[in-house]
């Protein structure tokens, strides 16, 4: 089974979305999500379904926070 | 931003675990962390987290897999219907090399069976879409972070019209087996890793009752590297503080009530019942069968056919393996008589088996 | 498991082909205790030191980014050659067409073929064509066998690997296996990715003057760097020990990986080679690769640690450790 993976999302057509990861790009069904999602923000993939929207706000801050605790020579 | 590397960190990783190092210093009993997912279990091996936890810290893996804790009577049953002419069986690609009582997918397709793998169940629809002549019947296995897919898959081809759409649905559900797990006197589990994307659908409240009820932590942890360790980081804490709740790692991506639409598409498609899960027995409540609405797509009713006498293998302990009981390296059979190549059991050749990781990336 | 038919995983170069080769084949057919161990045969005659290989290709997709069923015939017979340390310098080629098969196409690899065949500097000086009724080929199959000389008396051989050697790559890994699986029909992606199929024995006869520190030379074709080196290990009896960090790898390739949930390390490649070299000579021997346009991205990625029955372990991207194994069955099926 393919694990879910964060996917940006590069076009957008009612229910469907293009999006890609590292170059690469793939279809995504959007019918699953609750989220709004507008191009460029990322979501989850996982069998060609988008299962959910990945915050990057939060995303930055998660790593920011553990940088600061675990590797602070990261920082900046 | 690439949110894949930036959480394979090795600083962080190696931070964290030193931190838990640290933390866990000097305990005479190891603390005991379980995790019930498939993705976390390969993950875990893939990068080589044991090696760098500290011997006060032990990680096992629980009935993660969801093709392992499918009885043997469902590959039996895809098996004899791939036997039927005009059928084509669409599958994930971990289903093809389970053993069942006598066979398997693969060697049914080296005997002439149509057995194709898709990577999304969607494109099973278009399988049937384009094969009038032919059923098409899609092997639904997984948790619910696969369930809402295959749901989709059923609504599109209602869409489109299609007739000869058909799933094989084996859906099993998360936290019930880890209720089971927690009641069980054997085990002594000091935490669970709980799953990233099954809590993305089914949201971190679906843990409250096992902390509520059984006094275990529970931290919904991402399946990168940097991931799991700050999971592990904040268990240790939880344990050590003597508390025990529900926290979130993963925040970017799981919310507390979790995905609303997927779990109503979930609920539309599907009903609950009282799923025999492998080693483990029947637990109320914890499958997911195709409701009552949508039976025209359900291939156990649509489809009937002659399934043959179940037949366990002899020796086989993936029941231990997956209550997590024993390790690979404790069952007798693992590397000698089971391996990838001659499996006796699922955990050894489901591409999310804890025997499959072990063999494959285990030192 | 039914042990009575083939599998489609017998052919795809990890444990499965090995147990067919090892417990089957070999035992009927040959008569030396080594064969089927390294790329091609070495043998003398009168003298002149000779190496020998075959290969058939069943490639499906025949036309993948990259390249075709034809140059990948060509060059895939001229490596194994060059991988002894060889000069490759005959072909044979042989056809199976199936009825119905495009003549446009078949021109199209023939074309292909020759321009592979000449920018190796071999030539085809023999060959068959046979035809089969529709239905019972696949378009068609080539088989290739090559004969070149061998002109050093260096032991270049999957046993020679010693403990202290480095393992070098030339270049990116898995960009065959993802661009034939892009091409492959049901798949749609969209990855940019084409094959690296490319003839190796320039680069090898560059390589030649490192002499006697020139050790273990070997294509990870069916079953990847995965594969190939366990199989090295096991012949040489030692532990390799793998830097994940140091593994190139193109972007496409890890984001295709990451979709599909496949590991770069066990996917098939068609214009690289592994070398063992004795510490002491790595360096010049990533430069000398470097410096050759098929070596742009060369790299050290582990190194000979220990003898042992045959180990292959990786340190991982974030600093743990874990094993290596041969593939288990079939990951991608008819990519070579």
């Amino acid at each position: 089974m393919c694990v879910g993976v964060p996917m940006q999302v590069i076009s957008i057509e009612g229910d469907q979305a293009m999006t890609e990861v590292d170059g690469v790009k793939r279809e995504a069904s959007l019918m699953l999500l609750d989220q709004e999602v507008k191009l460029g923000d990322f979501v989850i993939v996982h069998a060609g379904f988008a299962i959910s929207k990945l915050d990057e706000e939060d995303a930055r801050e998660t790593l920011a926070l553990m940088r600061e605790a675990y590797a602070p020579e990261l920082m900046g | 931003m690439n949110y894949l590397d930036s959480f394979r960190d090795k600083k962080l990783v190696q931070g964290l675990a030193r931190r838990i190092a640290e933390l866990t210093k000097g305990r005479s009993k190891p603390l005991v962390f379980m995790e019930v997912c498939g993705t976390h279990t390969m993950a875990i091996y893939q990068y080589g987290l044991r090696s760098l936890l500290p011997p006060e810290v032990r990680l096992i893996s629980g009935p993660g897999c969801p093709v392992c804790v499918t009885p043997n009577g469902y590959l039996d049953r895809a098996i004899a219907l791939s036997r039927l002419p005009d059928l084509i069986i669409a599958t994930f690609g971990d289903m093809l090399r389970v053993p069942g009582s006598s066979s398997s997918l693969m060697e049914e397709r080296a005997m002439g069976a149509d057995v194709r793998i898709v990577y999304s169940p969607l494109d099973a629809v278009q399988i049937a879409a384009r094969n009038p002549g032919k059923r098409v019947v899609f092997l639904g296995v997984g948790f619910e972070t696969t369930a809402p897919t295959i749901a989709g898959s059923i609504l599109a081809a209602k869409v489109q019209r299609l007739k000869n759409y058909f799933v094989l649905a084996s859906h099993k559900t998360m936290p019930e087996p880890m209720a089971i797990l927690s009641a069980d006197p054997e085990l002594s589990v000091d935490g669970y890793i709980c799953p990233a994307h099954v809590s993305a659908i089914i949201g971190a409240n679906a843990y409250r009752f096992l902390c509520e009820e059984y006094r275990v932590p529970c931290v919904v942890t991402g399946f990168e590297p940097t991931d799991v360790m700050q999971g592990v980081e904040m268990l240790v804490r939880q344990a050590l503080e003597g508390v025990s709740q529900v926290e979130i790692q993963y925040s970017r991506v799981v919310r507390w009530e979790g995905n609303a639409k997927a779990q109503s598409v979930l609920a539309e498609v599907f009903t609950p019942y009282d799923a025999d899960w492998r080693g483990i027995g029947i637990l109320p409540g914890s499958g997911l069968k195709i409701a009552e609405a949508y039976r025209a797509f359900d291939a156990e009713l649509a489809i009937p056919v002659a399934v043959e006498e179940l037949r366990e293998h002899q020796g086989c302990q993936c029941g231990e393996i997956l209550k997590g009981k024993i390790t690979p390296f404790d069952c007798p059979l693992f590397g000698t008589v089971c391996t990838p190549e001659s499996p006796v059991g699922a955990c050894m050749v489901s591409s999310e088996g804890t025997c499959a990781a072990a063999f494959k990336y285990g030192i | 498991m039914n042990n009575d038919i083939i599998m489609l995983g017998h052919g795809s170069g990890g444990k499965l082909s090995h147990q067919l080769l090892d417990d089957l084949i070999i035992p009927q057919l040959s008569q030396t205790p080594v064969a089927g161990q390294n790329d091609a045969a070495l043998f003398s005659v009168n003298g002149a030191r000779l190496a020998f290989t075959t290969d058939s290709y069943v490639v499906d997709p025949i036309f993948f980014p990259g390249g075709n069923i034809g140059d990948l015939a060509i060059n895939g017979t001229v490596n194994d050659l060059a991988m002894m340390g060889a000069r490759p310098l005959y072909l044979s080629v042989g056809f199976i067409l199936e009825e119905g098969f495009e003549k446009s196409d078949l021109c199209r690899i023939l074309a292909s073929m020759r321009q592979a065949a000449d920018a190796a500097g071999v030539a085809i000086v023999t060959g068959d064509t046979k035809v089969v009724p529709r239905g019972k080929g696949d378009r068609i199959f080539i088989n290739t066998s090559g004969i070149g000389a061998v002109e050093h008396d260096l032991r270049i051989d999957g046993a020679a690997g010693r403990v202290g050697d480095k393992v070098i790559v030339n270049g990116c890994i898995g960009d065959h296996g993802i661009a034939v699986l892009s091409a492959r029909e049901g798949l749609e992606i969209d990855s940019g990715i084409k094959s690296d199929c490319a003839a190796l024995n320039g680069l090898v006869a560059a390589l030649l003057p490192l002499s006697q520190g020139l050790h273990v030379l070997r294509d990870p074709t069916r079953g990847g760097v995965a594969t190939t080196l366990k199989e090295i290990a096991v012949q040489s009896q030692v532990t390799i020990k793998l830097q994940e960090a140091s593994l190139p790898v193109n972007p496409g390739v890890k984001g295709v990986c990451s979709i599909l949930g496949l590991d770069p390390l066990y996917v098939a490649n068609e214009g690289k080679l592994l070398a063992l070299v004795a510490p002491e000579l790595a360096g010049e021997a990533l430069s000398i690769m470097r410096r050759h346009p098929l070596g742009r991205d060369a790299a050290i990625i582990g190194e000979v640690t220990e003898t042992s029955a045959g180990r292959v372990l990786m340190e991982t991207l974030v600093g743990g450790v874990r094993g290596v194994e041969m593939l288990a069955g079939e990951q991608l099926p008819r990519i070579c």
